[in-house]
């Protein structure tokens, strides 16, 4: 087996099925009907491209497991997502700027997988890009709007932002395995794409009346597998629950 | 999913008016947002239409309830796009209630104090995975059965909203079917779970046809203005037939000792829901009442400031184009 590329895989794939669920949690609850039908489909969104990349994960590992067995008989210390995307929810203040800071990365991120020499990766990085543009539209908006809103929404919004700064750098911190997969051409080197994001996010801080917090200190250890937050065990205690109670029954 | 127990309203209008609007309804023709109606038509329609809107929205919540327990990814996954589909109904239906001259915030607030129902169903809990195969095989199933013929309903707004929700539901019991297949054909702890669903559910799913004709004050007039195109008992008896041989066919027992085949009717008969228990959840004391409007509650009031936020934007984006023009 090849493990740069089946850990990287498992990064891509853990970072949308963390924050794909975390996303499905606002499920009936959201503060507008047009929230509640735009969570749901952003989650569906990243649920369908965790099979895929998990899917692709099992297949790399070759030991018969699947997408399904990956994502609910892992531990904590097998899951390979940034922190950033198992941070809880908070305010909806909070979700929506944990979604566009993941998804400005996201979506630089699967620009450069489109292309890459693997063609597998290749391919389902064209589709996942369609619906990411998508995402960062959204997502960048209601930061915008939010943020330029009321007293209150800005007072929230920079809220969120302070509390979530320190989880940005993560996203494009490389490791050897990176490297490894970057000098393959298979994924782009994490720390290539941090020019374009600090470009893009700018923009949306100045339009959203937010500053940006000083410093660039970043937590670490999520993407590794070494030491991911405490939030994270709860919530696979939930989504494992059922595969765990009922060890062998089909679904 | 749908309404149940609306009042109709009498109208006091110009009888040559009321008239020649029954005349309408009486040869089919659709009748729109501003064509005259009479008042009480009015009102009915936003009570009807209001309430079916609210059970989609509140129905999101029994089985929101599962979608961060959903065993697969592929489950998870068809959920989600199920609870999506709930609140799109809920915005069509909203839609088409507005054509009456009522707003979405007027009727979301009338949801959240209580002053308008949803249907009693939603009062009951989710409490296995094989109850998310029960709610679609038997709560959207008896849905269905009330909303296929609301596609002919006279309102045009609400007949078309009906058109596409129905082709929605029936994706929605099928893939509720497809999980009590699964469950009744799994382990045996899944057959267990699969059987409770149908013992807590069935009776529930029941009444959500509303009372028997016999005390169903409310009919008649609906009735006339095809607002209402069958009868609670006509359709009970519906999905009842329907649905019997589906449990037979998944090796579940029917919570009913009475429920036997009838040759002489082309029925079965069947034994009548408690109608004390239905009293009871309508009058706010089912099992999940308190739960579900706080969820509600909850969600409205602790995101305001979001809604707030939203509108001081565009109203800043609107000044500025004005001040550019």
């Amino acid at each position: 087996m090849n493990n740069a590329l089946f850990e990287s895989l498992l990064r891509l794939g853990d970072n949308t099925l963390v924050i794909g669920h975390r996303v499905s949690e606002w499920c009936g609850v959201a503060p507008v009907l047009e929230e509640d039908i735009a969570l749901a489909n952003m989650a569906l969104d990243l649920i369908g491209q965790t099979q895929m990349w998990l899917g692709l994960a099992a297949d790399v590992e070759g030991e018969g497991r699947s997408a399904d067995d990956l994502a609910m008989l892992r531990d904590v210390w097998d899951f390979r997502n940034v922190l950033l995307v198992e941070q809880p929810n908070g305010d909806f203040g909070q979700t929506i700027m944990r979604q566009y800071l993941f998804d400005q990365f996201h979506l630089l991120q699967l620009q450069h997988l489109t292309q890459s020499t693997e063609d597998r990766i290749a391919a389902i990085a064209q589709k996942a890009v369609k619906e990411v543009t998508y995402h960062v539209d959204r997502s960048r908006d209601t930061v915008v709007a939010l943020g330029d809103g009321t007293e209150e929404s800005n007072r929230r919004m920079q809220a969120a932002l302070t509390k979530l700064w320190p989880y940005i750098g993560e996203m494009f911190a490389a490791d050897a395995i990176d490297l490894e997969m970057a000098t393959a051409g298979v994924i782009p080197d994490p720390a290539s794409l941090r020019a374009d994001y600090d470009a893009a996010t700018r923009v949306v801080f100045a339009d959203a009346v937010l500053t940006p917090p000083a410093g660039d200190f970043a937590h670490g250890g999520g993407k590794t597998g070494f030491r991911h937050s405490e939030h994270l065990g709860h919530l696979l205690t939930q989504m494992q629950w059922l595969q765990r109670a009922y060890p062998g029954a089909r679904w | 999913m749908y309404a149940q127990m609306v009042k109709s309203e009498a109208s006091q209008e110009d009888p040559e008016k009321l008239a020649a609007f029954q005349k309408r309804i009486d040869a089919n023709e659709k009748i729109e947002p501003k064509d005259w109606m009479p008042e009480g038509y009015r009102k009915t329609l936003i009570r009807q239409i209001g309430q079916h809107a609210h059970s989609e929205i509140v129905g999101q919540l029994p089985e929101g309830n599962w979608i961060t327990r959903a065993p697969t990814l592929e489950r998870k996954a068809i959920l989600l796009a199920k609870v999506q589909d709930e609140a799109g109904h809920g915005l069509y239906l909203y839609c088409a209630a507005e054509t009456l001259g009522v707003s979405r915030d007027e009727l979301t607030e009338m949801l959240l104090d209580g002053r308008m129902k949803y249907s009693s169903i939603f009062n009951y809990p989710t409490l296995t995975w094989a109850d998310m195969g029960a709610v679609g095989w038997l709560v959207d199933g008896a849905a269905i059965m009330n909303q296929v013929p609301l596609q002919r309903t006279s309102y045009g707004p609400y007949a078309r909203a009906m058109v596409r929700i129905c082709k929605e539901e029936s994706f929605h019991q099928r893939q509720g079917f497809d999980i009590m297949m699964k469950m009744a054909n799994g382990t045996p702890a899944q057959k267990q779970m699969a059987q409770d669903a149908l013992n807590r559910i069935w009776f529930p799913a029941l009444m959500m046809f509303g009372p028997s004709d016999k005390d169903s004050v409310h009919s008649s007039q609906s009735m006339a203005w095809k607002i209402k195109m069958n009868t609670n008992d006509e359709l009970r008896q519906k999905f009842v037939d329907q649905t019997a041989p589906q449990a037979e066919y998944l090796g579940l027992t029917v919570p009913d000792e009475t429920l036997a085949w009838n040759d002489e009717k082309g029925g079965y008969d069947f034994a009548e829901p408690d109608w004390s228990e239905f009293h009871d959840v309508i009058q706010g004391n089912g099992p999940c009442n308190a739960d579900r409007l706080e969820a509600r509650n909850r969600a409205w009031n602790d995101n305001a400031w979001v809604r707030e936020g939203m509108m001081a934007h565009a109203a800043k984006k609107r000044a500025q184009k004005v001040a550019a023009q």
